[in-house]
């Protein structure tokens, strides 16, 4: 039992050596290419920020996809204040296709970053993601490899992380002693405060360094920092070191170690066990009793509790309080049984797929606790027993991996259902548009050929009065009547040339006179004309430029219009082909990760149930010993009372003094105790033996 | 007896396996295809996003409107409030990992519409904490000027200044 225990706990805990600082979320000053920035130059990118800070991952991927996708389109791409922040974006992708679980992708994203032509730098740090995916996808060979790419100094802002994995890629291959240079090296790094300090004490511990690996680990455990992921550290770190000296019998350090672990934190349990085993394994049963009987009052279906259940009675009976031990088996027994029935229910339960229905609720990756919370559903397995599967980095993934599938297939659905929307608003589109635009088409042709001709007039008049800037010509600038005038004077002239008769001096005089008089008002009132005419041209102008804006604008409506419902048919048929394709991919695979996942679960509660069995049997056994031990006891002591009543009778009779018979002997007054009849057995005794203690 | 007993135990534990074992290669084919169907879906969705972007929000009547909280690490947003032309257009109320992820740089879309070009008026109400729980609210309005071309607004609550600044981008 004890044995077992502790070698699942250190091993647990040994192996546990991807122990690292949880940085989920925006990523510290150490790592500026990542999803951040001082200054944001584009809403898009913040955008995408938003939704990566919040782990909708893919939201920020789709996000920056898009937008990546739309730069690379333009002919001017510096003209988009996206492009500022372009390279960061790109890698930005890469963290996140990893944090989304994509790292093929995001590894393909790297060896072309590692192939490319590069400054070192980038390089460096695109093998040290790299390294990550690998050590991450627990293949550390390639990690190694990945980090032996690496020429040169990290950059800073990488650097502590990028010795911190190495030194665990060492501690994976089984080379402690490397690990421990690097892992001393950076002791005192705040980021990785505390996981420095574990994983060192671990790796002096493999390396064969016990007392030094101890002694790391006792700085951590006495004081590990502040903060729930630290007090669990620490509490960890107690529990991990309890066990060590525990198995190397070292008893009373095993025991400080177990009293420094908090009672209400996650490792408690385990603790309260190991203290009780400590003094067990010292034959200190009584003191055993304490940490044990504390233990059996928590949530019953801890394995650590079960385990307690059967070790009360234990130091019960080797505190030779056999009944005690009795009934405690009882109980034990008794919560044996039923959590056996809860176990074989919770299996039925996820064969029946009501995991699989619990986990897709929208619940599973919003509410804190929502494995725990998930038992209240009705028909819902005892998801207690599957706490320890569920916090399991495997499983956790497999169980991430299945919501994406489910988000995705339910994004898909909505999308489905909006292309049918969006086929639906260009029918109605179509519906509006194509009567009307034939006429439409017709009255804009005959309203553009009016505006060209307005267009080419003012064009002339622009070019008239430009040229009266250089070739003064009042004749130009006259106004109607002016010109009438000048006309009608041209008139009477020829029809004067053609018949002389009718010409004299006197009209020649008025002729010239008023020719004169034209002339001169003309030429004295060019100047002044001339920015009047240029006047007027700039308030034609106003009046073009509203005209051709109007112009412009029904033109891009038109063309909107055309936009609207022409050419997406294809396009909606081939995104809603893909889409489908998708789908069923979607569902295949969804049902072979949800049959896993059962199957995890399923494998965990089975193998629960059939210790639960195994503790049921040999309660069963401790049971009937105790019984029989108990009745020995018994008996035991009902014989040496009645020696004593013997023994009390045989006094009196002495001192009773009686006459001498004729013989010469005492007559006897009672029978020999072994012709008395024997005491009735097992209620009686059963009822008295329970009140001995 | 006792001791018979732990050996009769631990022999059956060492039986106990009757579930049927997932194996590694499994998981890792499976990983894969995962992750292809998931690249797949993230180009369809990009994809979509365009179309539905092109289809709804053309360009020339496209306005977006984008909430931001610049030097806010001390400011909780509950709610923000925004009218254009005179209607209640969005009305959000924060998440607590909505203010997180504002409170670190991000930008939150709050609104996208059609509008025709020419000026629209655009009113922004807040309300909101501070850690000592002071409550802070404001309002604020701006002319949105449409032009030919998509418009984008964003919004800057200045939590504790009860202000609200306007960025044309």
């Amino acid at each position: 039992m004890i044995s077992r225990l502790a070698s699942a706990i250190a091993g647990a805990a040994l192996t546990a050596l991807c122990a690292v600082p949880a940085q989920a979320k925006a990523p510290g000053e150490s790592d500026p290419s990542a999803l951040q920035t001082q200054t944001l130059r584009d809403l898009f990118f913040g955008e995408a920020l938003f939704d990566a800070y919040q782990d909708n991952y893919f939201d920020a991927i789709t996000g920056l996809d898009t937008e990546l996708k739309q730069v690379r389109l333009l002919d001017d791409p510096e003209l988009d204040p996206f492009s500022l922040h372009f390279g960061q974006a790109e890698f930005a992708v890469g963290d996140l296709e990893l944090s989304y679980r994509m790292h093929r992708e995001a590894g393909r994203a790297m060896e072309q970053v590692l192939n490319g032509n590069v400054p070192q730098p980038i390089k460096n740090e695109a093998a040290y993601r790299l390294a990550k995916i690998h050590y991450h996808k627990q293949q550390f060979a390639n990690a190694l490899h990945a980090l032996e790419l690496i020429q040169g100094r990290v950059p800073e802002r990488v650097r502590s992380e990028e010795q911190f994995l190495r030194a665990r890629v060492y501690m994976q291959l089984g080379r402690f002693e490397e690990a421990v240079i690097l892992l001393k090296d950076l002791k005192g790094e705040k980021s990785l405060s505390g996981f420095v300090e574990y994983n060192l004490g671990i790796a002096l511990l493999k390396a064969g360094e016990t007392e030094k690996g101890v002694l790391e680990l006792d700085g951590l455990g006495r004081n590990a920092g502040s903060g729930d992921a630290m007090s669990a550290l620490q509490d960890k770190t107690n529990l991990l070191l309890g066990y060590q000296l525990m198995e190397a019998k070292e008893y009373e350090r095993a025991r400080t170690y177990f009293d420094r672990v908090q009672l209400s934190g996650p490792f408690s349990n385990q603790a309260l066990l190991g203290a009780g085993w400590v003094e067990a394994n010292a034959g200190r049963f009584d003191r055993a009793l304490v940490p044990w009987q504390l233990l059996t009052q928590r949530q019953s279906t801890n394995a650590a509790v079960q385990e307690a259940m059967l070790a009360v009675p234990y130091a019960y009976g080797k505190l030779d309080v056999h009944s005690t031990a009795a009934v405690n088996y009882g109980q034990a027994l008794d919560l044996f049984g039923d959590q056996v029935d809860v176990l074989t229910q919770s299996i039925r339960s996820i064969r029946e797929g009501k995991l699989l229905e619990a986990l897709r609720r929208k619940e599973a990756s919003q509410v804190k606790n929502w494995v725990v919370e998930l038992r209240k559903l009705p028909g819902a397995p005892e998801t207690h027993y599957l706490l320890d599967l569920m916090a399991s980095n495997d499983y956790q993934e497999f169980l991430r991996n299945y919501q994406d599938l489910n988000d995705l297939l339910e994004r898909n659905k909505d999308w489905l259902q909006s292309l049918d929307a969006f086929e639906e608003i260009i029918a109605l589109r179509r519906g509006y548009y194509e009567p009307i635009l034939p006429g439409l088409d017709v009255q804009f042709r005959q309203v553009d050929a009016r505006i060209k001709m307005r267009l080419e007039q003012r064009q002339h008049l622009a070019a008239r009065i430009e040229n009266l800037l250089v070739n003064r010509r009042p004749e130009l600038l006259a106004k109607s009547d002016e010109t009438e005038s000048r006309l009608i004077l041209q008139q009477i002239r020829e029809i004067l040339a053609y018949n002389p008769t009718l010409n004299s001096e006197e009209t020649d005089a008025r002729i010239r006179r008023l020719e004169g008089v034209l002339k001169f008002r003309l030429s004295r009132e060019f100047d002044t004309r001339l920015t009047e005419a240029y006047k007027h041209l700039q308030e034609l102008d106003t009046v073009i430029a509203t005209l051709q804006e109007t112009y412009q604008r029904y033109v891009r409506t038109r063309q909107a219009a055309t936009h609207s419902y022409e050419g997406y048919t294809d396009q909606i048929t081939s995104l809603r082909a893909g889409l489908n394709r998708a789908q069923d991919r979607i569902e295949q695979l969804m049902a072979r990760q949800g049959r896993m996942l059962e199957q995890l679960a399923i494998n965990e509660l089975d193998q629960r149930r059939a210790q639960l069995e195994s503790y049921q049997i040999k309660a069963r056994f401790a049971l009937a010993d105790s019984y029989d031990r108990a009745n020995e006891l018994q008996e035991q002591r009902a014989d040496q009372r009645k020696v004593e009543e013997y023994e009390q009778r045989m006094e009196q009779l002495k001192q009773a003094e009686p006459v001498a018979n004729p013989d010469g002997e005492p007559l006897p007054t009672d029978n020999p105790p072994e012709l008395d009849a024997q005491e009735p057995e097992a209620p009686a005794r059963e009822a008295e033996a329970a009140g001995d203690e | 007896m006792y001791r018979i007993l732990m050996a009769t135990v631990l022999l059956m534990l060492a039986v106990v396996t009757n579930a049927q074992e997932v194996s590694r290669e499994e998981i890792r084919g499976l990983d894969e295809q995962i992750q292809d169907v998931k690249e797949d879906v993230i180009g369809l969705t990009s994809e979509l996003n365009r179309l539905e972007e092109k289809l709804l929000f053309p360009s020339n009547t496209q306005v977006a409107l984008f909430v931001s909280l610049p030097d806010s690490k001390e400011f909780s947003l509950e709610s923000v409030e925004v009218k254009l032309d005179n209607q209640i257009v969005a009305h959000h109320l924060y998440t607590y990992r909505e203010i997180e992820a504002l409170q670190q740089g991000g930008v939150q879309r709050i609104h996208t519409a059609n509008v025709q070009t020419g000026a629209h008026p655009l009113e922004v109400t807040y309300f909101g904490k501070s850690k000592s729980g002071k409550e802070y609210r404001a309002t604020a309005s701006y002319s949105v000027e449409k032009a030919v071309g998509p418009k984008f607004v964003e919004i800057q609550i200045a939590g504790n200044q009860s202000a609200i600044n306007f960025k044309d981008w």
